[in-house]
C-alpha cells in the first residue's frame, strides 16, 4: 500500500523534451513508472525514446489514459502548466519547477480548491511509493520498498539525507512526500498525515520542516489530536539568523511562530519524537519504530 | 528584492498615492537646493538606506531653516547609521531624502503582504501608527484590521469599508483613503510585490491622506517580468560577497563564525549548519548551490567561500540528486587548480554518481578529506578550527 501513486499511476510529463525533462523522464522509466505520454507545444507527433509527444496535456489525458503530471516547465509558463493539467483532468499534479511567482501561485491555489485535483510542490523534489513508481527527481537508490514508513518534508535534499538514514537502518518506505519548499503549495503536512494515518501499510511518518510560516505548527496539533501512530520530526533552521527582514508586516502576520525554536516546541508538546541532532537521525528511527 | 524610499514613492507617484513634496540628495548642497524649491519650513532629512529603525538610530533629523538643513544633511550624509535592522556594523548613508513636513493629526499604519497560510493577499491596517507597530500587534491584536483578498477576485468595496470605518476615518480622509487603497493594492498586484508597507501613513490636520514612509519589497521570482524594477537595485546595499555569488544564481548569506559551507539545497544547508553548531563551531556563510547546479557554479561557490578571510576550514555537504556528484568533484577540483587550497576542506557525499565522484577527487592530487557521513563530517571541521 502507499499514498496519492502507485504502480498503476498513468503519467505524463509536461516538458518532457527540455534537458531536464529528459533526463528525469528517462531516471523515472528506469525505475517502472509507467511514463505513458509527454507534452510539448508544438511537437506533437514526435516522441522521446518510444513515448509519445502530445501539443497539449488534453490531447495527452484523451489518447493515453494518463492521471498524473509531471512538470518541468520552466517558471513562468508553470502556472499556466498546471491550470492546464487540472482541467484536462489530471488526478495528480506534482510540479518540481522551482521560482514560481507567489502571486502565480496564489491564484493556482485559490482556482484548484474544492476541485479533485491534488497539486504537490511546486518547488519540490516529487513523490516516490518504492518498488513502485518514481514521479519526481529524487535518486532511486537510497530507497527502499515495503514500509512500513510514510515521509513528508518540506525539503529537497535534506529529505534524501532523511530517507538515506533510514535505508541505512534497514527501516523501508511506504512512500516519500517532498511537499515543497515555497510560500504557497498545493499538498500540506496534514493531507500526507491524514493520509499516512488511514494507510494500513503505513505504520509510522517521518516529517521534516523547516523554519518560515506555520503549517509544522498546524502539524503538531493535528498529530496529537487525530493520529495514532508515532511521528519524528526534524526542523532544520535552528542556528539560522534571523531573516535581515525590512518593515514589520511580516512578524505581525506570524505572531511569533515561524522560529525553529517555536516549531520544536509545539511538536513536543504534541507528542512527536523531535531529533536535534540530524547526524543522528536514523538511530532515533530505529529505536521509535522498532 | 528591495529599494529605497524615495524610489518606492517614485513608485507611488506614479500610481497616484499621495506623498509629502520632495526629493533625493546626494551631498549636502543638492539637500539644501531640494529643501529651498519646497516652499516651506519646516522640512525632515532622512537617510536613505535598505533597513527600518532609522529614526531612532539618529537618521532622520528636522530642519526648520537652511542652516538646519546644511547640518543635518552634514550629520547624516557618510554617517554608518545602526538600527535593529541593519546588524551591529550599520550602514553607509550615501543618500537622504528631504521632504516637506507635514501638520500630522494622527498617525496610522498601512500595509499589504502575501500570506501563505491562507494564499491570499491580506492588507493591514491599525489607528496604532507609528515606531512600535510591532508591539501593539502582540500586545492587543485587536487593533489591527486584517482584510483578505482572493487573488482571482481582486480588491472589493467592502475590504475598503471595513478598513476605512475601522481606521475611525472622517467622510472626507475614507475619500482620499479609497482611491489610496486602491492605487496601493494595483501596485502590490501590478509589481508582484512581496511587502508594501506604510508606517505611518499619515492623517494630517486638512484631513488629508499623505504616505509618509514607503518599503516596497519585490518578489524576485517575479522579476523576470519586470525589468524596470531590476534598475533600482543598489548594490551599496547589500554585502559584495552575496553579490558576487548572486551573479553565478548562488544563494550565499555570509555570516559570523569561520566555518565555511556549500551545500545543495537550502533545507539541507540549515541542517548542515545547524550540525556544525552541535560539534561546537560557527558556519561562517550560508551557501546553497541549487538543485540543478552546474560544475562552474560549484567552482564559484567554492572560490567565494574562500575568498572570505575568516574562513578556517570549509565543509562540502552534497547529497547528489539533480546535482549528481561527479559535477560537483569536477567543480570543486577545478576551483581548487585556479585558486589553490589555502584551509582544510572535509568533504561529505553521497547520492547519484557518488563512486564516479569520489574518484575525481581521489585522483585529483589534492589533499581533501572525506567523511563518512553528516555527523563524522561537522566533528571532523570543528576540530579543524578549534
Amino acid at each position: 500500500m502507499s499514498i496519492f501513486v502507485n504502480k498503476d499511476t498513468r503519467v505524463v510529463v509536461q516538458g518532457i523534451t527540455g534537458k531536464e525533462g529528459q533526463f528525469h523522464t528517462r531516471q523515472c522509466v528506469a525505475y517502472g513508472t509507467r511514463v505513458v505520454a509527454g507534452v510539448t507545444p508544438g511537437k506533437a507527433g514526435q516522441d522521446m525514446d518510444g513515448i509519445p509527444v502530445f501539443n497539449t496535456v488534453a490531447e495527452a489525458v484523451q489518447e493515453t489514459r494518463a492521471d498524473c503530471s509531471l512538470i518541468f516547465v520552466p517558471p513562468p509558463f508553470a502556472a499556466d502548466a498546471i491550470l492546464e493539467a487540472a482541467e484536462a483532468g489530471i488526478r495528480v499534479i506534482v510540479a518540481i519547477t522551482e521560482g514560481i511567482p507567489v502571486l502565480d501561485m496564489m491564484k493556482v491555489k485559490t482556482y484548484l480548491e474544492g476541485k479533485p485535483v491534488r497539486l504537490i510542490g511546486p518547488n519540490c523534489p516529487g513523490i516516490i511509493t518504492p518498488g513502485e513508481t518514481k514521479i519526481g527527481i529524487m535518486p532511486a537508490a537510497i530507497h527502499t520498498p515495503g514500509g512500513p514508513i510514510g515521509v513528508v518534508s518540506r525539503s529537497g535534499t535534506l529529505t534524501y539525507e532523511v530517507v538515506h538514514q533510514l535505508t541505512r537502518q534497514g527501516i523501508g518506505q511506504t512512500t516519500c512526500i517532498g511537499i515543497g519548499g515555497d510560500p504557497v503549495n498545493g499538498t500540506h503536512f496534514l493531507d500526507c498525515l491524514s493520509a499516512f494515518e488511514k494507510d494500513p501499510a503505513t505504520s509510522g511518518v517521518v516529517m521534516v520542516g523547516e523554519i518560515g510560516g506555520n503549517a509544522e505548527e498546524a502539524a503538531a496539533e493535528f498529530i496529537q489530536t487525530r493520529m495514532t501512530k508515532p511521528v519524528i520530526g526534524f526542523i532544520a533552521g535552528l542556528t539560522a539568523p534571523p531573516g535581515r527582514r525590512m518593515g514589520h508586516a511580516g512578524a505581525i502576520i506570524s505572531g511569533g511562530s515561524g522560529t525553529a525554536q517555536a516549531k520544536i516546541t509545539a511538536m513536543k508538546a504534541a507528542g512527536i519524537h523531535v531529533c536535534e541532532n540530524l547526524g543522528s537521525f536514523g538511530e532515533l528511527c530505529k529505536k521509535v519504530f522498532k | 528584492m528591495k529599494i529605497h524610499e524615495y524610489q518606492a514613492k517614485e513608485l507611488f507617484r506614479t500610481y497616484r498615492i499621495p506623498i509629502p513634496a520632495g526629493g533625493v540628495a546626494f551631498s549636502v548642497e543638492e539637500a539644501q537646493k531640494v529643501a529651498a524649491g519646497l516652499g516651506g519650513w519646516p522640512v525632515v532629512v532622512k537617510a536613505q538606506i535598505h533597513a527600518g529603525g532609522r529614526g531612532k538610530g539618529g537618521g532622520v533629523k528636522l530642519a526648520r531653516s537652511a542652516e538646519d538643513v546644511k547640518t543635518a544633511a552634514g550629520q547624516i550624509l557618510g554617517m554608518t547609521l545602526v538600527t535593529h535592522q541593519t546588524g551591529p556594523e550599520g550602514r553607509l548613508v550615501r543618500k537622504v531624502l528631504v521632504e516637506q513636513g507635514l501638520n500630522i493629526q494622527k498617525e496610522l499604519y498601512l500595509s499589504i503582504i502575501p500570506d501563505r497560510a491562507t494564499a491570499m493577499v491580506v492588507i493591514m491596517a491599525s489607528e496604532a501608527g507609528g515606531m512600535d507597530i510591532e508591539e501593539v500587534a502582540a500586545r492587543s491584536p485587536e487593533k489591527i484590521i486584517k482584510v483578505f483578498i482572493n487573488p482571482l477576485l481582486g480588491l472589493q468595496g467592502y475590504h475598503i469599508r471595513q478598513l476605512a470605518f475601522g481606521l475611525h476615518l472622517s467622510p472626507a480622509a475614507a475619500k482620499s483613503f479609497t482611491s489610496m487603497v486602491r492605487n496601493l493594492c494595483r501596485l502590490f498586484l501590478e509589481y508582484d510585490c512581496s511587502l508594501v508597507e506604510i508606517n505611518p501613513l499619515v492623517l494630517t490636520a486638512e484631513e488629508a491622506i499623505i504616505a509618509l514612509d514607503a518599503k516596497v519589497n519585490f518578489d524576485d521570482n517575479a522579476l523576470f517580468r519586470h525589468k524596470d524594477i531590476l534598475e533600482l537595485r543598489d548594490l551599496h546595499e547589500e554585502n559584495p560577497l552575496e553579490v558576487e555569488a548572486s551573479k553565478f544564481n548562488l544563494n550565499y548569506i555570509s555570516l559570523d563564525g569561520n566555518v565555511g559551507n556549500m551545500v545543495n539545497g537550502a533545507g539541507l544547508a540549515m541542517a548542515t549548519m545547524d550540525l556544525i553548531k552541535l560539534a561546537g563551531a560557527e558556519p561562517a556563510n550560508f551557501l546553497d548551490v541549487g538543485g540543478g547546479a552546474s560544475a562552474e557554479m560549484v567552482e564559484n561557490g567554492f572560490r567565494i567561500i574562500m575568498s572570505d578571510k575568516k574562513v578556517r576550514g570549509i565543509l562540502i555537504n552534497i547529497f547528489g540528486g539533480i546535482l549528481r556528484c561527479d559535477t560537483l568533484a569536477k567543480g570543486v577540483v577545478e576551483a581548487a587548480r585556479k585558486t589553490g587550497i589555502k584551509v582544510p576542506v572535509v568533504v561529505r557525499m553521497e547520492g547519484t554518481n557518488v563512486e564516479q565522484g569520489r574518484r575525481i577527487l581521489a585522483e585529483s592530487g589534492f589533499n581533501l578529506i572525506t567523511a563518512a557521513d553528516l555527523k563524522d563530517a561537522a566533528k571532523k571541521v570543528a576540530e579543524i578550527v578549534k
